[in-house]
This record gives structure tokens, sequence and C-alpha cells, in this order.
């Protein structure tokens, strides 16, 4: 896939992610629409998986712990062949399996997340046993900037730099918001760098929506030896969408017939860009 | 599957019980202080919103982070706060159990642990954001009382008793509009089931949102077989109406228990505990989510799923009596 198919990929996933929720009328439609472009490098670039034999042992794991931007996760895996993409048609629907947050009854998904401060501490047992074994697959998890104040992230924080887990990557979706509001109004978690280096773990930051730039950063480590590797992805909630763009009450809304209109269109103008 | 809708012209329509509890919260604050809510990321799903802009000197938020809400608001208590801990009932009692364990009941702070969008109530986001365990995990817990208010008339009350009650207690709220359950039992007391049906040929013994089923389940008992099932709210599942249960049992006639919780541990496993244990052999039977990987759906599907609805309820009962 050239770069610029790459990109054009991030456009078809925006639109596709919002005709699902507008379908199954739910849906974390912000934190999904900041995360896309991290899911399509990750998929497409990145994580050494097989859609066909998922269950490798060999495969990078990658595990979202912020399980409520599902939809982005759905449309990527679809996209990739894990499943038929007609299988969304029952997003939320009863005894669909397709529901509002991530479990491995769905092909390609590791773990069962959505409650919040999960994904990492998975990650560390995923990272250590990888040690163990001597295994060189990586270990990805993406988390949101409002879910860090759970303790159970600063527990893992701390085992992942004692155990030196240099393959094991933490993203952080930064979009600076949560559902009350601003995060660092909510709970500060500012200087959030300074906190994971004094933590032990190395630090680089990215613009999260330029596939380039993520694609260097997550296929370059680890950055360096011995340390766990912690990746700031600054983010726009809502990306993509001039009228969800940073504006909070899109954490989980859906579109009336109009606005998913014009969502649709601005998106295919962007990929006319492109 | 035919869902159990709402039928407006049973019942007067209420309002969601998390709806009412944030207003009564507005109406203790607006002469009281020392009243207290300490939100996790939680206040527009607790309908805290406006109270938080009325008195933002008495909402403390902690973020994502429930157990340290649940740890802050047992200081809050103890420093004569009168504190209700507000978040989703799925990570309030199980995220923060050990803090509700030893900072709340075994240390006596008196918290008001407010379990919002309990049960059920989040539908298709999920078993990581249902609470089915809670009944049983705040039952084993000493010195916790655990209210589920059935409709808005007791949400009201109850909050304005824990205010009053100075005691650990949880309270389990649901997200649904509910209607209200009797024009004529005006009363409320804690540990006290609430007669919303009268009758004397079997008991339905219902808690929070499935008093409703519950009583629809009633009334076409009535309907169509003559039969007249007396409907209990058991508002309080600790302590147990244990008085009450006695007179329901006397005559043997059929008892069901119903609760949108797993069967495991909740207010039907109290009921039965409390029974056999005093000789009552009635017909009985728990309805209840089974304790296996939840059905997805809305709350209404996975309550019509597990016959936690009118039909459900009706023919469990039909089977007991024999009919
Ligand atoms: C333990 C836990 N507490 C609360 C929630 C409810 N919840 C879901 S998303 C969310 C806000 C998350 O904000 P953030 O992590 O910044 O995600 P994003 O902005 O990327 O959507 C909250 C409070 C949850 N899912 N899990
Ligand atoms: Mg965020």
């Amino acid at each position: 896939m050239t770069d610029k198919e790459l990109k054009l990929k991030s456009i078809y996933l925006r639109k596709n992610l919002l005709k699902y929720i507008y379908k199954a009328k739910a849906g974390h439609t912000g934190g999904s629409l900041s995360c896309v472009d991290t899911l399509n490098v990750l998929y497409n670039r990145v994580l050494k998986i097989d859609p066909e034999n998922f269950r490798d042992p060999d495969r990078d794991r990658y595990i979202q712990s912020k399980g409520h931007s599902v939809e982005a996760l759905f449309v990527t895996l679809a996209d990739r062949g894990f499943y038929p993409e007609s299988d969304l048609e029952t997003l939320c629907q009863y005894q669909s399996h397709y529901i509002g947050h991530p479990t491995k009854k769905i092909n390609g998904i590791e773990q069962n997340t959505g409650a919040l401060g999960h994904g990492l501490p998975i990650c560390v047992g995923e990272a250590i046993a990888a040690k163990l074994d001597k295994k060189s697959h990586r270990v990805f998890t993406l988390m949101g900037d409002g879910e860090l104040p759970e303790g159970s992230n600063w527990e893992a924080f701390l085992a992942a730099a004692h155990y030196k887990l240099d393959n094991l990557y933490a993203i952080l979706d930064y979009n600076k918001q949560q559902i009350t509001g601003a995060t660092h109004e909510v709970m500060n978690t500012d200087s959030v760098r300074e906190k994971l280096e004094a933590f032990g773990w190395s630090v680089k930051e990215v613009d999260g929506h330029n596939l380039t730039a993520l694609e260097e950063v997550l296929n370059n480590g680890p950055f360096e030896a011995g340390k766990p590797n912690f990746i700031i992805a600054h983010t726009i909630k809502g990306k993509g969408v001039s009228f969800m763009e940073g504006v909070m009450k899109w954490h989980h809304g859906v579109p009336s017939p109009e606005q998913y209109e014009q969502a649709q269109k601005e998106l295919d103008q962007a990929g006319v860009l492109i | 599957m035919q869902l159990d809708v709402i039928e407006e012209k049973d019942l007067k329509m209420g309002k969601a019980n998390q709806e009412v509890f944030s207003k009564t919260m507005e109406e203790l604050a607006a002469t009281d202080r020392h009243i207290i809510a300490v939100t996790s990321d939680s206040r527009g799903s607790g309908k805290l919103v406006p109270f938080g802009q009325k008195y933002p000197n008495q909402i403390v938020e902690v973020g994502i982070a429930e157990q340290n809400l649940v740890g802050v608001a047992a200081g809050l208590a103890s420093a004569g706060k009168k504190t209700f801990a507000v978040s989703p009932a799925c990570f309030l009692t199980a995220r923060s159990l050990e803090q509700i364990k030893n900072d709340v009941a075994y240390s006596d702070n008196p918290v008001t642990l407010v379990g919002i969008s309990a049960g059920v109530s989040y539908g298709t986001l999920g078993t990581t954001h249902h609470s089915l365990h809670d009944y049983a995990v705040m039952r084993a817990i000493n010195n916790l009382i655990i209210v589920a208010p059935a409709d808005n008339f007791e949400t009201e009350q109850a909050v304005r008793l824990a205010a009053a009650l100075n005691k650990p207690l949880y309270m389990r709220l649901g997200k649904k509009a509910m209607p209200f359950l009797s024009e004529s039992n005006h009363s409320f007391e804690l540990g006290k089931g609430r007669i919303v049906r009268e009758g004397e040929d079997m008991a339905i013994i219902a808690t929070g949102e499935t008093v409703y089923p519950a009583w629809k389940a009633a009334k076409s008992l009535e309907e169509k077989y003559g039969v007249n099932a007396a409907v209990i709210s058991m508002h309080t599942i600790k302590p147990l109406d244990t008085d009450l249960l006695d007179k329901l049992a006397t005559k043997g006639n059929p008892i069901i228990t119903v609760e949108e919780h797993m069967v495991n541990g909740g207010l039907g496993e109290a009921c039965a505990s409390y029974l056999f244990q005093k000789g009552a052999r009635n017909p009985f039977h728990i309805m209840a989510i089974p304790d296996e990987y939840t059905v997805t759906g809305s709350q209404l599907e996975i309550f019509t799923h597990y016959g936690i609805s009118r039909k459900g309820i009706l023919e469990k009962s039909i089977e007991l009596l024999k009919l």
C-alpha cells in the first residue's frame, strides 16, 4: 500500500465508523475519530498479525485499553479482513457480538476491554511472558488521557520499567478531553512526559494524525534498550469532521441525518485533496 | 422476540430514578452546605451537572479513578460531610471494592455509595458495564445497608433518609424512566418492603427496575386467571424485611423473586436462605440473570431474553400455581 493509499484509508475508516455508529444509533464517536489514524498505521504498517491465523503465538499484540473507541477498531479489523464488513450491520443488535466494547468473541480482538485502566497491566503480563520465552514480538496498548488517573495504570508503569519491558509500547491518545470536560480541568495529568520519564519510560511525542510520523515512531523501537516505550500521540477528539472536532458532546454522540450527510461530504472532500 | 414495552396507560410515568436522585440532592444542598457529591467523570451520567453548577463547592471531582473516589469519600465523611460517592455501579462496586469494605464499612465512615446505570442499564456496552454482582458482593460486607429503589417516590425517600442516616449505605439506581408503582402506598421505611399490590394467592418479591414487570405480571394474573398476587418492592436488600417474608410465607403459597442481578447471591438467594432455615417450604423460584455469558442487547432485550418480563413472570407463576 502506498502512503497515499494509506491516507485515503484513514478517510475511508472515518467514513465507515460514522456509518456504523449512525446505523446502530450508538457509539463513542469523538474518541474513535481521534485514534483511527493510529489504528490505521498499526494494522497496516506496524503489527505483525495474520487475520487467517490470528492466534499465532508469535503475533504482535494490540490491546485497546480505551475500549469505548471500539468502532474505530471494528472498521479497521473488518478492512484488514478479520471478518466481513457486513458483520458490522449487526452492531449493537440483540445477540450480536459487535457491541459497544471489544470482546474476544470477535476475530482479531485480544482482550475484553471497556473498563478503563485494564489494558496496560495485561500488556505488562504479555510483555513479561514474551521476554521469558525469548520471543521477539511486541506488545502495544492504546490509552485515553482521561483514563490516566486510574491507579492501575501507575502500578503498571512502575512494573513495566522494573521489568525493563522495552518490547512494550503504550500509546496515549492525547486529545485532552474526556466526558465532563477538558482533561486538565477534570483531573490534571499535565507534564505527562516528565511523569513517565520519571517512572523510567522512554517517551516520544508525535502528531497523532500524521501517518508517516506515527509509522516512524512505532516502527523504530525500542527507543532506549531496557526501557518501555511511551508514545504521546497529540490528537483532536472528533478529528476529520468540522463540527465534531474538540466538541465535548461528541464523546458519545450520534449524528442526525443532516449531520451525517455533512460529515460524509466533508470526508469525501478531504479525500479528493489527498 | 416480543418486548415488554412500557404501557403508559397502566401507571403514571415518572423520570429515571437517577434524575430524581440528583434533583433531591439539589434540594438537600440548598439548606445544607455539608452535602457533598464525589464524582469520577460521572457527573453527566449521574445527572449532577446542574448540581455542580449550583453548588461548585459541594462537588469533588476525582477524574476516572474509582478507588480514589471511595477513599476520598470516606475521608470527607469522616470529617463530617454528608458524602455521596457517585459512579456507575459496575465500576463502583468492583473496582473500589476494597475501599468499600475497609474505608467505608469496616471503618464505619458514613458514605452513601450511589451506583448509577446499574444492572444491565448500559445494555449493549456489555459485561464490563453491567453490575450483576453488586448485591452479592455488597451483601457479603458487614455494616452496609443496600437499597434499590423501584420508582421515583422510593428514590426520593431513600436519598433523604440516606442523607439523614449517617451510616454506610449502597444505593443502586437505574437509567430508565420508571412509572409510579403505587398510588396508595406512600410509606417508605428502610428495611421494610413496600407492598405495591395486595394479593393473597401468591407473592412476587422484586427489587429496583424489576418491580415494574412484576407488577404487570400480577395484573395479567388477575385479569386472565383471577389470581391475586401480592407485589412487593423489596427496596432494602439488607437488612432484609424478614417479618414481611414470614407473613408472605405463612399460607405456603408460591413465592417468586425477581431481580436485575445474577442468580448467585442476590435478593432471591437472600430470601430463600432465610425462608428455608425458618422451615418454610413454599413453591419458590428466583428470576434473575443466570450464571452465563450474558446475552447481548438492550436492557429490555436482556430482561426479555431471561424472562424478567410480564410474560416470563406470568408463565413461572402459572407453573408454581399449577394452573
Ligand atoms: C473504569 C471506568 N470508569 C469509567 C468509565 C466510563 N468512561 C468511558 S469513556 C470515559 C472517558 C474517557 O476519556 P479518555 O480516556 O480521555 O478517552 P477519549 O477522550 O479518547 O475518548 C469514561 C469516564 C469506564 N469505561 N471505565
Ligand atoms: Mg481523551
